[in-house]
């Protein structure tokens, strides 16, 4: 049986703690705060690391965006990963849903295709968890979102999921190739290996492609490419509150609240 | 129509992708609304956008329509009516009846196609989100995610979308100046549902889809598990990562007092409670009358969930915690000592009324 290959879909994001925004110019302040690797993304590595330690297979990363991404995929290397892969061009850059997707659909193309494409959940900046199926849309592939549980069936070529549909859950079974969606916190994401951390920051090879390299239609990549623009910026108004703080002992306190709510009731 | 599905192989067919599938001199003053629906009928989200559509619609003069898939869709069409769609279109094929995110793109697809219509909205539901995605790469337009405001400027027919970024209290307005159709998701309890007085009006329209079905996934088993609606909760009593887990205790006064229980992402990330309980931008925005918050500390993405609560009343015990800015009362305090005596106190006056 041929080895499985799966690749994940991984991006760094600004830690969300650190994040601040300018108030006059009402954009992102950037200096100084530090970038992770995306949280559900890392559900999303545990979830392929799992795969190769129960059926074995070849795992590499993909990400699109700035050169210090590296750093981040030397990480997900560091975990487990075989091969990595950054697609880093200006050009890339500014891109919406439409434009990242057609991106990572071209990397995944000139990488080989895989049996299964492996993204997290959302990410922590963007939160759409509009890129699985988008990409599964360009590379003509099934898709399932939030997925919790897979198990491979390597003889059938088919893969038997749970998926966190809102309310409850299903069990599905899907062929593969397939992208899937991780649900956030499905698992727990495993340490960087000691033994390969040294492999991944010095020897490990990491490819780097840019528009040319990857031979897009640069009509589709950044700016260009995105159908949606941003026409303005404002800070999000607050309702005013009262904002009085109750005195006394906690019983004295909790009197009053019971009787503030059943006021409001 | 510049290419059919059939024969669409967009990373191969490099020539193509060049085409709009349509813009906006071709489209239609309409707005479609993708009705979502299950065994219990048409799901919350899906009426919320129908309302907002109508009112969109009779601000500027343009048709509303809901879009039903399916394959036995009957007992919809006339909720969708009440709810002041001008025309419904019941889209049914046997390959429709359970979701497969293939087959409803592909109906989808061709629905809309043969109308060209200029906005088309979504629930932001874990189904809603994977058809629109993929329905958005099929159309090549945009898509913008859990929208907290549409607005349509009929002078330039142009659907303006506000989303919150970065859980920093920033809000943009995204907008789509050329190709359609413009594709907004929406999240639930954002907009209220408003049944329309002249209803059953709308006209039924039927469209036959035709789905070569690749069939390449199959739901096994469908678990639907009891959830609360926390939308409709008049009380929400909500927990953070300060209440370490204790949300039994919260679950009694919530019973007590006929509400529910909220979160905020930590806990359920923790597994203390369930993700169907979490509250704010990446949750579920509600409504109550009253929100009592125990050790939360006020980031902004929990608080779009609450802002439109009548009263907000939080415990917390560092006293510039970021919620109480957001706080009708504050009350500075351990929650681990004030949860059981609050709970103690209420429980006494509940004996008392019974």
């Amino acid at each position: 049986m041929p080895e499985l290959h799966i690749i994940v879909c991984v991006k760094a994001v600004p830690k969300a703690e650190e994040i601040r925004v300018d108030p006059e110019s009402m954009v992102i302040i950037r200096d100084g705060v530090r970038s992770e690797i995306n949280p559900p993304d890392m559900n999303a590595l545990e979830m392929a690391f799992r795969v190769k330690d129960e059926n074995g297979a070849r795992v590499s990363l993909l990400s699109m965006g700035p050169p210090f991404f590296e750093d981040y995929l030397r990480v997900g290397l560091a975990m487990g990963a075989d091969a990595a892969f950054l697609l880093s061009d200006r050009k890339f850059g500014g891109a919406d849903t439409l434009a990242t997707t057609y991106t990572l659909a071209k990397g995944i193309e000139k990488i080989g295709g895989a049996d299964l494409i492996l993204c997290g959940e959302e990410s922590s900046d963007g939160a759409t968890g509009q890129v699985p199926p988008g990409l599964a849309e360009w590379l003509d592939l099934p898709q399932l979102s939030l997925v919790s549980e897979i198990q491979v069936d390597q003889s059938e070529k088919n893969i038997r999921v749970r998926r966190e549909a809102g309310r409850g859950y299903e069990i599905i079974q899907s062929e593969y190739p397939v992208v899937l969606s991780v649900k956030t916190a499905s698992n727990e994401p495993r340490f960087m290996e000691y033994p390969r951390k040294e492999w991944a920051f010095s020897e490990a090879e990491l490819s780097v492609w840019d528009a040319n390299a990857l031979d897009v239609d640069e009509e589709q990549i950044g700016i260009a490419g995105s159908p949606t623009i941003v026409t303005g910026l404002r800070e999000a108004e607050v309702r005013d509150r009262r904002q009085e703080f109750l005195q006394g002992t906690p019983e004295e306190i909790a009197a009053q609240l019971r009787t503030i709510l059943v006021e409001h009731l | 129509m510049r290419f059919l599905h059939h024969n669409f192989n967009p990373i191969k067919g490099e020539a193509k992708l060049k085409a709009t599938v349509y813009g906006s001199q071709e489209s239609q003053e309409e707005i479609w609304t993708y009705i979502e629906h299950d065994g219990d009928g048409i799901s919350p989200v899906s009426l919320e956008l129908l309302s907002k559509a109508y009112e969109l619609g009779r601000a500027c003069g343009w048709k509303v329509i809901a879009l039903i898939l399916g394959s036995e869709t009957e007992e919809f069409v006339e909720d969708a009516r009440t709810f002041g769609a001008d025309e419904v279109w019941v889209v049914e094929h046997p390959g429709l009846k359970e979701f497969d995110c293939e087959a409803f793109t592909t109906a989808a697809y061709q629905a809309i196609l043969s109308a060209k219509p200029s906005v088309f909205l979504f629930g932001a539901t874990p189904n809603g989100r994977d058809l629109a995605g993929r329905l958005a790469v099929r159309l090549l337009t945009g898509l913008n995610a859990d929208c907290t405001q549409l607005q349509i400027d009929k002078e330039r027919g142009v659907l303006i979308s506000e989303v919150t970024g970065f859980g920093g209290g920033v809000l943009a307005d995204l907008e789509i100046p050329l190709r359609r159709p413009q594709m907004a998701t929406v999240r639930p309890g954002v907009f209220l549902q408003t049944p329309v007085k002249d209803k059953g009006q709308g006209e039924i329209r039927r469209f036959h889809p035709d789905i070569q079905d690749k069939n390449r996934t199959h739901i096994l088993e469908n678990v639907v598990e009891e959830g609360v609606d926390l939308t409709k909760a008049e009380v929400l009593i909500c927990g953070g990562r300060g209440i370490e887990g204790q949300f039994d205790v919260l679950t009694q006064l919530a019973e007590i007092w006929g509400g529910a229980v909220g979160a905020t992402r930590p806990p359920v990330d923790d597994g203390f409670i369930p993700r169907q309980n979490q509250i704010g931008q990446t949750g579920v925005i509600c409504r109550p009358k009253v929100a009592v918050n125990f050790g939360i500390s006020g980031a902004f993405h929990f608080i779009v969930g609450i802002q439109e609560a009548d009263l907000v009343i939080s415990v917390n015990i560092d006293p510039d915690a970021p919620i109480f800015e957001y706080s009708d009362y504050c009350i500075q305090g351990d929650v681990h000592e004030l949860m059981p005596i609050l709970l103690n106190e209420v429980q006494q006056q509940d004996e008392g009324n019974a």
